[in-house]
């Protein structure tokens, strides 16, 4: 298919369409973008939460999503302050850049912060490589997540997952019911029409929002761009100690984490999501500015989770995931 | 990533100037990503719905269009490229273009789109958030709730087949929840040899039904054939719309993206470019400003914003206000963002406002503009749609939501049923499953609304059932219901008389204009229907209801007992 001629036949298509349409001009100039659109959507949602639950607490976990959903919890609510606490599930294995990021952020922004880690599972050693991925994750995100979740007795839950991430996400609903064990049944969803979300639970029962659900990457990183939202370092590229394996960049910050003679190089690499540093793989890459982190992406030809040693145990991973109570 | 082309053209223009020149080159991309973000920040959004099921070749005929427009990423590509078995039979170039799109594994097991999922693509021009449903009866339910968001639907029609039941189901659907722009995708023309023939009859055939389901989703229950484009514009409220007819092959990509060699006699747009030029954020409102008050917003003493989404209108700095339902007046002092205050915000921007004089106003109340206020009323009638396995009961509680405000409503009457095959409307007691119909609505506190037709957002509400929290149904507002008058003067009760009273108090009763039941009945079920119908029931005998509208009139006289029920 050559652009060039779906836009010359688009062209010729809106000529013969304006005949139709002449009152459409004066509507356009109050039209608002798509990020506008976005934002007034995801604002909708933060308001609804706090009016209509005891206690809600917003996922944070460090990466971009979550740097622009706090953002966007600011806007909802001020001049006021965000009236409800985050909650960072911290596996033990972050970059200790996101750890000094969130640290830095909090504090200046004055923000409630809970951090939840499940340190029972780290004094019993567990890792990825001991572990494998899967019973890894299960303990020190899973786990975690739902045990922070009881024991502060928060029921509702904004994560920054967004559908176009994966295809299990991609029925997620916008308000996300978990049942008392904080699963997750996909085939029992409640409807949900308009923006009319229904907050109602039983006792234990609680409910996952997801602000930014139809947000995608590219929206992200353009908000970050035009509200000029920090985010933490790793994203922007610089010469980085990496294990290279494959096609693999594994970043040098675990001890567990053994590299072969001649593995461990600089390489000039960034990171496109960010997660545990044994499981999170790394890219070659020279962007070391949002417009250029943009460009890169627009000609990014693999999905953004493909980097994600996690997901690629089984088919269908993140659905199983999900249904034991992961975002 | 749409994108991708932008960004191959723009590094060749950058490449053809700079010719072995790296740092030139560097700075030129840099240029080239200003522009490109600029481009896209000036684009709209589509948000479109799909129905239907494999055998159409729905989830092929969103693959092709996410593939052809170069939105799929090479993983996903290599993820379903040379899957043993499709679930589609699709083994054209090695690509299953469903498997794209199948999400979830129950589903992909099945080979069946069970429930909702959002796909989202861009072009140069637009950005889109396909809502993607399953066309089976039993998921009607997830048909609406894509449709609810939706501007604009495409029905799938398979050449081969025709018009079938959920073809209509969608169109039904579809204009009931007042999407304008429907189009139906005729595909699967490769497999009737191209044939112009068998695409007319198709066309004529889909005319007729979409005016008829314009005019069932306006409670009409016939209409007539339709011709031209535009149906049922004339004569609001009431829905209208825009039907375009496309003859493709999703298998084959013809008219999906690019244009089809193999039709030359059809002239029209490819779906692709219908969907970038059909006119969006033109808003199908036709009222004024309304902010329904999700939040007050209160950081100190010197601070009080109305915190909302803007439901309808535009708002400016010192414009005029009414609060409902206090119907206090009052000006915008000034419209707070976090970016700054701002003179003008108009829908669907999330915003607060701050008035010039302190009001009482709480969340579910609504600031509206003077002139062209809404319609209240504590009787409704709606469309709806019944989502619940649990059938509608009338004159059980449910809540009603609407806007932010959440309100004890009971369903008196089921008006009808949409029969789905022929929109006739049928008799029924109630609704169950997947059914359509009409109802009459009563709720305990007015409502301020407007017609679903005239305004999405506040002509919109849920049903939840508080026993089992479950979202029971989907509504739309078509109209309030008059004579209400009487049922604010006196509340429903059930008073309990002695025997040889009951004539006189009946009298005294009536000489006011409450309306009276006399009844010996005391089932709990048919005394609750009564009480909803907003009568008071005089019981003769002693008081043996346990029930917090139960009056005991044994030591009451006439007087005190008008007193207590005017109280």
């Amino acid at each position: 298919m050559s652009v060039s001629t779906v836009e010359d036949q688009a062209a010729v298509n809106t000529v013969d369409a304006s005949l139709g349409q002449q009152n459409t001009s004066s509507a356009t100039s109050a039209r608002l973008s798509h990020l506008q659109l976005l934002e007034a959507e995801s604002i909708q949602i933060f308001r609804e939460v706090a009016a209509e639950f005891q206690k809600p607490v917003m996922l944070y976990s460090i990466g971009k999503d979550s740097s622009v959903m706090l953002r966007l919890a600011q806007k909802a609510f001020y001049p006021g302050p965000i009236p409800f606490p985050l909650l960072h599930v911290d596996t033990g294995y972050k970059f200790h850049e996101m750890i000094e990021f969130r640290d830095n952020l909090t504090r200046e922004l004055g923000l409630d912060l809970k951090v939840w880690r499940n340190e029972q599972a780290l004094l019993d050693g567990a890792n990825p490589v001991a572990l494998g991925t899967q019973r890894c994750c299960g303990l020190l995100k899973t786990t975690a997540l739902l045990d922070g979740l009881r024991a502060h007795g928060y029921d509702a839950a904004f994560g920054g997952a967004r559908r176009d991430e994966e295809k299990s996400r991609a029925k997620e609903r916008i308000f996300s019911f978990r049942d008392k064990a904080g699963q997750w049944d996909p085939k029992n969803q409640r409807p949900e029409v308009w923006n009319l979300y229904n907050a109602r639970i039983s006792p234990g029962e609680s409910i996952r929002v997801f602000p930014l659900s139809n947000w995608t990457e590219l929206d992200v990183w353009h908000y970050i761009y035009t509200e000029n939202i920090p985010i933490v370092p790793l994203y922007f590229a610089k010469e980085r100690r990496m294990i290279v394996r494959g096609d693999s960049l594994i970043p040098v910050e675990q001890s567990f984490v053994k590299s072969l003679p001649g593995e461990e190089q600089w390489v000039r690499s960034r990171l496109r999501s960010l997660g545990c540093s044994p499981c999170t793989g790394a890219i070659r890459s020279d962007a070391d500015t949002i417009p250029k982190i943009i460009a890169e992406l627009v000609g990014f030809r693999s999905s953004e989770r493909a980097n994600r040693v996690i997901d690629h145990d089984t088919d269908g991973s993140m659905e199983i995931k999900k249904r034991e109570g992961y975002f | 990533m749409a994108i991708l082309e932008i960004n191959d053209e723009e590094q060749e223009t950058v490449n053809t100037q700079n010719d072995g020149e790296g740092d030139a080159l560097a700075v030129d991309a840099e240029f080239a990503i200003d522009e490109f973000l600029h481009a896209e920040q000036a684009k709209d959004l589509l948000r479109f719905s799909t129905a239907g099921s494999v055998d159409d070749g729905k989830s092929t005929l969103i693959g092709r269009l996410l593939y052809d427009s170069r939105n799929v990423y090479e993983d996903q590509v290599r993820a379903v490229t040379g899957v043993a078995t499709s679930s589609t039979g699709s083994t054209n170039s090695g690509i299953d273009f469903a498997l794209l799109t199948d999400g979830l594994r129950a589903e992909r097991e099945q080979g069946i789109t069970i429930d909702v999922a959002y796909r989202y693509f861009s072009t140069q021009r637009r950005k889109f958030i396909i809502a993607d449903t399953p066309g089976h009866e039993q998921y009607t339910r997830n048909m609406a709730t894509g449709a609810s968001t939706a501007d604009l639907a495409i029905i799938l029609i398979d050449a081969r087949k025709g018009i079938l039941t959920q073809s209509k189901r969608h169109a039904f659907i579809s204009s009931l929840l007042g999407i304008r722009h429907i189009v139906a995708a005729v595909n699967k023309m490769d497999l009737v040899g191209y044939s112009e023939e068998v695409y007319r009859g198709i066309e004529s055939d889909l005319r007729e039904l979409v005016g008829r389901s314009f005019a069932a989703a306006n409670g009409d229950v016939g209409g007539g054939p339709t011709h031209g484009q535009v149906l049922a514009m004339d004569g609001a409220p009431g829905f209208g719309g825009e039907l375009t007819v496309i003859p493709v092959s999703a298998l084959e990509g013809d008219n999906v993206v690019d244009r089809s060699v193999n039709m030359p006699w059809y002239d029209g747009p490819t779906l692709l470019e219908h969907l970038e030029n059909v006119p969006v954020g033109v808003t199908d409102s036709t009222v004024a400003f309304r902010l329904p008050v999700q939040r007050v917003i209160r950081p100190d003493q010197n601070y009080r914003g109305f915190a909302g989404q803007i439901a309808a209108g535009v708002i400016r700095k010192g414009d005029e206000i009414v609060a409902l339902p206090s119907g206090l007046r009052s000006r915008v002092a000034s419209i707070t963002t976090f970016d700054g205050d701002l003179d003008e915000a108009r829908a669907p921007m999330s915003i607060a406002l701050t008035l010039e004089d302190e009001r009482d106003i709480s969340r579910g109340d609504v600031i509206v503009a003077p002139e062209g206020q809404p319609h209240h009323a504590t009787a409704i009638e709606a469309a709806v749609v019944w989502f619940d396995g649990t059938r509608l009961e009338t004159h059980k509680p449910y809540l009603l939501k609407h806007g932010p405000q959440t309100v004890s409503a009971r369903v008196t009457q089921v008006l009808y049923r949409n029969n789905i095959e022929t929109l006739e409307h049928e008799a029924v007691p109630s609704l169950g499953m997947n059914d359509v119909g009409a109802v009459e609505v009563h709720v305990v506190r007015p409502l301020f609304f407007d017609a679903y037709a005239e305004n999405r957002a506040t002509g919109n509400f849920i049903l939840i059932d508080p026993a089992t929290n479950a979202t029971v149904a989907a509504g739309m507002i078509r109209r309030g219901i008059s004579g209400e008058a009487w049922k604010t003067k006196h509340k429903p009760a059930l008073v309990f008389v002695p025997e040889e009273r009951a004539d006189a108090v009946e009298l005294a009763l009536l000489g006011d204009d409450v309306p009276v039941v006399r009844t010996k009945v005391k089932t709990p079920r048919v005394l609750q229907a009564l009480l909803a119908a907003g009568v008071v029931v005089l019981i003769e005998g002693l008081a043996v209801v346990e029930e917090e509208h139960a009056i005991d009139a044994m030591e009451l006289t006439e007087e005190a007992l008008l007193e207590r029920l005017r109280s």
